[in-house]
């Protein structure tokens, strides 16, 4: 796919992510056969295809490759025996760490064995000798795979249609599917018009999706605080919330994630979030991070919408969190939160870049365990191609901040929440210009954000945001000290996105920030900043962008590719706050690019990806577009409220870090909940 | 020289591989594949195919006289010099190729060991034949 590997794609982020007008051609093909005349002529008849063939005769070596250049690819083909690994068994780890899809072949037609193929998940089984016609098709795999994934996502509740694969720049797509609750359109024409509306236009698939906004989330928040936590009712929330067209059903999931949150808080790296980074972190520090944002899209998605609060926010991120089990792919309800979120987040990223850069941002996201692992990330991956997979991816790839559950690792770390807040709200918090309603929110909430909202729009620099959210909210996980729980929700205001990037930034930028704790996550103040940038720009935008950029960071890990390069370097802080800036509007697309490539290459599927041209058809890394995303915006966890309706998440969240801090310079929604309320 | 008699021989010889089902189609998708940066790839896979088979063969052969007869071995080499064959449309051998599968999945090996020797006087014509095509083709 071009797409991949065509980072120019990328910059086009803001407008929308080009795929490549020659696509299929550039598909990247790897294929596995001990027998080297095979080998040969699949590589002679898929040239001829133009697409992109990598040759490997043994299938633990394929792994290898697959495993370190998550992005790399977007589709394997697999003979059925092979000396050192059973073919099916080579299929089965590629489905479970990269969600790619895998075509098995074989001079055996006998029924058994193909039977055998379909039941391991193969998505198709070509019999030796392999006509060149039938290669020519395995690009509907990708396509399919993809599609499948955003409509995951949608599911989940944040991403739209995120088939817009082909066509990277459908930041829209992600933001309009995300925001299909009517009431989340509402409020987020209150905040940001446009993102909701381009999302709308985009997304075809209008699917009636709550929203958790900020603005939402803190009438949740408040309403559970009247109600008292233990009298809390989903029916009784419902009422005092009053709010049209939300459901019970809708409170009770969110209830729930909320509780886990809560839980997570007081309990500073709860088991899930710590199980999650043991389990998960498959990588070191950054693996958890995965986990979490695997978790964190969840909260996120959940909390998408977290009005104003943003410690809700993060709450709910670290609901989310524990709710997300490690290997589930970000429930697809709750990825659309995260991508929500994505928006607000990004916002914030936009607003804050300084705060990334103070490497305070770090500290955000060390208290955020970060268990993403890879698993998660490939969870997410799937839940949220383009959320999830940003984070996911980024996570995956090894990004430190195992950016996926940025969001929530970002909630889940109360400790840093005074830290955090301190820091943000230094840096981000007032800054959240505009739309940058979420502040940082976990890295992995950005991230999600992004790709949530972004992914189509990316343009906006939400994506940045996101990207630096992810990078703050993986830092966070990272550190899992639950630094700041509440705080983590600045950071990772962006659910989604900052799930996404912080993956991403954590690679690169946030290093440097965050080093300090954060194991992986040093990179992702960034992501604030991006985050505040992003919140300029619309939500949608932000999705896009932070899937992009969460694909970028989770490129550094490998997959994202592409476009998002977010190359923290960029992205993290010294990047962003340049580029935040930039990235709002027009940088987006390098940041954006990020995103974009996530839904490329991404096998992230992430609906960011969608604009994007995703590199790794998502497959991998959806997050990737969500990574660049994040790490620009240099995780500020600047609560833009205003943009987008996830927006208002982060922004709530930075807002409430504001708040805490003091400086509350912005015009965050949630003035109730500074960082201090988290309970930590 | 005159391209046209060469070109017709190479024609000739190919039609014949055809019609006496030596080589199938495969083999002309081989040749079809040709570009310009590499103009004998249908030549080069065909020298792989020997290589890789000449191994099997011997490796069956060991695997024949082995005592207890490790049938897992003899099946996973049959069915890879099945791949082989199928890869280049070496139609003839296959079949034999085929037989020796099936004696050995019936736990014929004395069969089996049959079946391989007539393996391998495919393999030898083919090879043979395949060789004098490709004299020619280098002429062209």
């Amino acid at each position: 796919m071009n797409l991949n590997n065509d980072k120019g794609s990328m910059s086009t982020a803001s407008s929308s992510v080009t795929v490549s007008d020659q696509f299929p051609a550039g598909l990247r093909v790897l294929v596995v056969d001990d027998d080297p005349t095979c080998l040969r002529i699949l590589e002679k008849m898929l040239g001829t295809c133009l697409y992109e063939v990598t040759k490997c005769n043994r299938a633990e070596i394929a792994l290898d490759m697959l495993r370190t250049n998550k992005n790399g690819y977007d589709i394997v083909i697999s003979d059925v025996h092979m000396p050192d690994m059973d073919g099916f068994k080579l299929l089965e780890q590629v489905g479970l760490e990269m969600d790619l899809p895998v075509i098995m072949m074989s001079a055996d037609d006998s029924k058994q064995v193909v039977m055998k193929g379909v039941t391991h998940g193969a998505c198709d089984y070509l019999i030796k000798p392999v006509r060149i016609e039938a290669l020519k098709n395995i690009w509907q795999h990708v396509v399919r795979k993809r599609k499948n994934e955003w409509k995951d996502l949608e599911q989940s509740g944040s991403v739209e249609e995120g088939d817009r694969q082909p066509k990277p720049s459908e930041e829209a797509d992600y933001s309009s599917s995300a925001n299909e609750g009517n009431w989340r359109t509402s409020k987020r024409r209150k905040d940001e018009e446009e993102e909701i509306e381009e999302r709308d236009d985009t997304s075809t698939l209008k699917k009636p999706r709550v929203v958790w906004s900020v603005e939402l989330h803190q009438q949740f928040v408040s309403a559970v605080n009247q109600l008292g936590i233990d009298k809390a009712v989903p029916k009784k929330i419902l009422e005092l919330m009053n709010v049209p067209g939300l459901t019970r059903e809708n409170v009770a999931s969110h209830l729930q994630k909320y509780r886990l949150y809560l839980r997570r808080l007081s309990g500073v790296s709860p088991h899930q979030g710590n199980s999650f980074i043991s389990s998960h972190s498959q990588e070191p520090p950054y693996g958890s991070l995965s986990s979490l944002s695997g978790l964190d899209f969840q909260t996120l998605a959940a909390t998408g919408q977290i009005p104003a609060q943003s410690l809700a926010t993060l709450q709910a991120a670290g609901l989310a969190r524990s709710a997300a089990k490690p290997g589930l792919p970000m429930p697809l309800v709750d990825q659309r939160n995260i991508f929500s979120f994505d928006n607000q987040k990004l916002r914030f990223g936009e607003g804050q870049p300084q705060h990334m850069s103070s490497g305070k941002q770090m500290n955000l996201l060390h208290g955020i365990p970060t268990t993403m692992d890879s698993k998660q990330l490939v969870n997410l991956h799937h839940s949220a191609q383009s959320l999830g997979s940003l984070n996911m991816q980024a996570s995956a790839h090894g990004n430190p901040s195992g950016q996926s559950s940025p969001l929530l690792m970002q909630m889940a770390q109360p400790q840093s929440r005074g830290q955090i807040l301190t820091e943000t709200s230094g840096g981000q918090v007032p800054r959240l210009p505009t739309s940058v309603g979420h502040p940082i929110l976990s890295n992995g909430a950005a991230g999600a954000m992004l790709a949530i909202n972004g992914i189509g729009e990316n343009s906006r620099g939400t994506g940045y945001n996101s990207v630096s959210q992810t990078s703050s909210v993986l830092n966070f996980p990272l550190n899992h000290s639950a630094e700041l729980p509440g705080n983590s929700f600045p950071l990772g205001s962006t659910p989604g996105i900052s799930a996404g990037m912080s993956t991403l930034t954590t690679k690169g930028g946030f290093q440097e920030e965050i080093n300090s704790d954060i194991k992986g996550s040093g990179g992702f103040m960034p992501s604030y900043d991006i985050f505040n940038d992003l919140q300029q720009h619309k939500p949608h935008n932000w999705e896009l962008q932070n899937v992009g950029f969460a694909f970028d960071a989770s490129q550094h890990s490998n997959s994202l590719q592409a476009s998002v390069d977010v190359t923290p370097s960029v992205l993290v802080n010294q990047g962003y706050s340049s580029s935040q800036r930039n990235v709002q509007n027009s940088n987006v697309s390098a940041m954006g690019k990020p995103i974009f490539s996530v839904g490329e290459g991404s096998e992230h599927g992430i609906a960011l990806n969608v604009g994007q041209h995703l590199n790794s058809l998502l497959v991998d890394n959806s997050t990737r577009v969500k990574s660049e995303r994040v790490t620009d915006t240099s995780c500020q966890p600047t609560l833009l409220p205003q943009h987008f309706g996830q927006e208002d998440l982060m922004s709530a969240i930075l807002k409430q870090q504001q708040d805490g801090l003091g400086p509350a310079e912005n015009d965050f929604e949630f003035d109730g909940y500074s960082l201090d309320n988290i309970p930590v | 020289m005159e391209n046209n008699p060469l070109h017709q021989q190479i024609a000739t010889m190919r039609q014949s591989f055809l019609d006496e089902e030596i080589l199938n189609d495969q083999f002309i998708q081989l040749e079809s594949m040709a570009t310009e940066d590499d103009p004998a790839f249908a030549e080069d896979t065909v020298s792989l195919y020997f290589q890789e088979t000449t191994k099997i063969i011997a490796t069956l052969e060991e695997e024949f006289v082995k005592d207890p007869i490790d049938y897992n071995a003899l099946e996973k080499c049959l069915h890879d010099f099945k791949g082989l064959c199928v890869s280049i449309g070496a139609s003839k051998v296959l079949i034999e190729v085929n037989k020796a599968r099936a004696c050995c999945d019936n736990g014929n090996i004395e069969g089996g060991k049959a079946a391989l020797e007539k393996v391998k006087v495919e393999q030898e014509t083919l090879k043979a034949k395949l060789d004098s095509y490709f004299q020619l083709v280098k002429q062209s």
